[in-house]
């Protein structure tokens, strides 16, 4: 192998180039690529690029930047700055990527400068804190982990007055005591938490109750088991990772760097549409209980956002809008989206306090749903 | 790692594709590749692919190929240990405690005949003679997950009453996955990788004559050709390859009831959508999709 020394530290440097742009490669990975180098003899270039792709394993909606940097290194096509690109036009990639934990996108986002810095000094420029709400969300996360919605798992438990025989633990305790039965003994079905997927609308109309709907998120995120938030406006994004952030202020802060429709339009249909086109995204949906934080006021198709709540709420156990603009005794869904979505609602609430959407979200599990 | 250059005669990718041709499974250079770099070095092979590209097909073609038997272990939300590897009859153990009674010498019930197999300890005792493959594993949780990353680095694994049962050589596994949610990173990293794409029209033409004999190229064409147009509609499940074969052959047994082309395709055209929204989304416009594709 030592006369191999050249090409390797070639191929060598190829993984070192794909680490740097942010494909997770284990050096078993290496190794194996380096396998079937020699296994596949003198090859041609699609043979050597076959074979990175399958012992590599990069991410099929990475494909293409894979590509990219392989051309770039094995046949110096392209910059490999410019190659990599496209991964900063997809923030929606971009703001799930972050597979090794949450410095990449610390190190990436800090790494910019200009434009991208902005919404992050306005953030904490707006002051949003009154001392209620800080004692609400402690309030809130203090009682949420007793009342998460739960459904009935696949996984049995022993119990003393369950439905089940439980004849493996019988047969076990009657080989102990030379095969007499002693006691019936019963099982039941484990209960398992329901996962709660938030989406918060950070719109130009919702723009004085974003950091206070985040703040919840961030709360909900940090005292629940399975939780997921993503933020709609023109277009989708995952802000989970970050919020997972005990620190609020820093959450707060990482979120608002990945986030980069920051108060402009509304197209929720889309975003939600974007969501249950993404099977990943739409299995996360699957049983579980829908928070939707947003007025409604919808710019792109109405029609659109009506089909997606109703997709949802034919996948999702529960679906509850939470909307400022009920808060008005008086309201009723007047704007097109809303009207459109309200047949698909179990629940369309008062989302004008966090008072009141904390009381909400509390509320899940007590609600028998139709 | 133990590198072994053939495997029951096959000692490149493209062997491995015409073998696989005659298992009647028409696999791409990229498929080929990974599958034969898979055996060579000992490694899984983990396919994902949308539902309906032929993953599990494969993993057929494949144990067919090598002449072994496929254990196929399907995952679902809450598979454990007892479904997964081994459990212990306890009826039987019951049953052979009570019939030796107070005998001199003690019987042995951690015997084999107590053991039932379940797949995956089935195949580490004959790694020679199976293939296992782990159906769906994102349907599966993260507990099971987590599990079979010990099982399939060292292809070990420990039953308490009897000891490590380890496997005699590496053997061939294969796992599939819908992606419906994101795999581990430890666990694809085991694993050789390949993602099954929708195969080109070509392929998928020569896939539907295979699969279906008694279809006429020109009905297999048009159906090509119709399902690669739905594949770009915002579709809720777009059709795969079985459902074009399907739709292939189900179209075909109309026709010979006397039905007309366009219409035998559109009157089975639940074969292809088995979705409600869908259907009435592409309702309007059938006709002209058909239209298109039959030209």
């Amino acid at each position: 192998m030592t006369e191999m020394a050249g090409p390797i530290a070639h191929f060598l440097a190829f993984t070192a180039m794909l680490r740097r742009a942010g494909f997770p490669v284990a050096p078993e990975q290496t190794m194996a690529w380096l396998a079937a180098i020699e296994l596949l003899g003198p090859a041609e270039v699609d043979d050597l690029r076959r074979a990175a792709r399958a012992t590599l394993a990069p991410p099929p909606e990475r494909f293409a930047e894979f590509d990219a940097l392989f051309d770039a290194h094995f046949l110096g096509a392209l910059h490999p700055a410019e190659a990599s690109q496209p991964r900063d036009e997809a923030p929606l990639q971009a703001a799930e990527e972050g597979t090794g934990g949450l410095e990449p996108i610390f190190g990436e986002e800090t790494r910019e400068s200009g434009g991208r810095a902005t919404p992050a000094e306005r953030l904490s420029a707006r002051q949003f804190e009154a001392a209620s709400e800080e004692d609400t969300l402690r309030r809130f996360a203090r009682a949420i982990p007793a009342r998460v919605p739960r459904r009935r798992g696949y996984r049995w438990r022993a119990s003393r007055g369950g439905p089940g025989t439980d004849a493996r633990r019988m047969f076990r305790d009657a080989m102990r005591n030379a095969g007499e039965f002693v006691k019936l003994r019963r099982r039941q079905r484990r209960l398992r938490q329901r996962r709660i997927v938030v989406f918060v609308d950070i719109s130009g109309s919702m723009k004085e109750r974003t950091q206070s709907h985040l703040a919840f998120a961030h709360a909900l995120t940090r005292a629940a088991a399975a939780v997921e938030v993503f933020t709609i406006g023109t277009r989708l994004t995952r802000i989970t990772r970050t919020l997972r952030l005990r620190n609020r202020t820093q959450a707060l802060a990482t979120a608002s760097l990945l986030v980069a429709d920051w108060d402009g339009g509304t197209r929720i249909g889309d975003a939600l549409n974007a969501f249950l086109d993404i099977p990943r995204f739409s299995a996360l949906a699957r049983g579980a209980a829908l928070v939707v934080l947003s007025d409604g006021l919808e710019r792109g198709d109405p029609a659109a956002m009506g089909e997606a709540v109703a997709r949802f709420s034919r996948i999702a156990w529960r679906t509850i809008w939470l909307t400022p603009l009920a808060g008005d005794p008086g309201f009723a869904p007047r704007t097109a989206g809303l009207s459109a979505a309200r047949p698909f609602l179990d629940e369309l609430g008062d989302g004008g306090s966090l008072a009141s959407i904390c009381a909400h979200v509390l509320n899940l599990a007590n609600a028998r749903v139709a | 790692m133990a590198v072994r250059r053939t495997i029951v005669g096959i000692s490149s990718p493209r062997e491995l594709e015409e073998a696989l041709r005659a298992a009647y499974y028409l696999a791409d250079e990229e498929l080929s590749t990974a599958a034969y770099l898979a055996l060579a070095l000992g490694k899984p092979l983990l396919l994902e692919g949308a539902p309906g590209v032929g993953k599990t097909e494969a993993a057929k073609a494949i144990s067919g190929v090598l002449g072994r038997t496929l254990l196929r272990l399907q995952c679902y939300e809450g598979i454990d240990a007892a479904a997964a590897l081994y459990e212990w009859n306890f009826p039987r153990q019951m049953l052979a405690l009570r019939q030796h009674g107070d005998g001199a010498e003690p019987v042995d019930i951690y015997r084999d005949e107590f053991l039932i197999e379940r797949p995956m300890l089935a195949c580490l005792r004959r790694p020679d003679h199976t293939v296992l493959l782990i159906d769906e594993i994102d349907r599966s949780d993260h507990e099971f997950e987590a599990f079979l990353l010990e099982f399939l680095s060292d292809f070990q694994i420990s039953i308490p009453e009897r000891g490590a049962i380890r496997a005699q050589e590496r053997p061939v596994v294969i796992l599939t996955s819908n992606r419906t949610r994101e795999l581990h990173e430890a666990l694809r990293r085991r694993c050789v990788y390949h993602w099954i794409e929708y195969p080109a029209p070509e392929r998928e033409l020569r896939i539907i004559m295979m699969r279906a004999s008694g279809v006429a190229e020109r009905a297999a064409r048009a159906v090509v050709a119709a399902v690669g147009r739905l594949r770009r509609e915002p579709l809720a499940k777009h059709p795969g390859i079985s459902e074009a074969v399907e739709w292939a052959q189900a179209a075909t047994l109309l026709n010979q009831q006397g039905a007309r082309w366009p219409d035998a395709f559109r009157r089975s055209l639940g074969v292809v959508l088995k979705d409600e929204d869908d259907l009435v989304h592409i309702a309007p416009r059938i006709d002209a999709i058909l239209q298109e594709a039959q030209a």
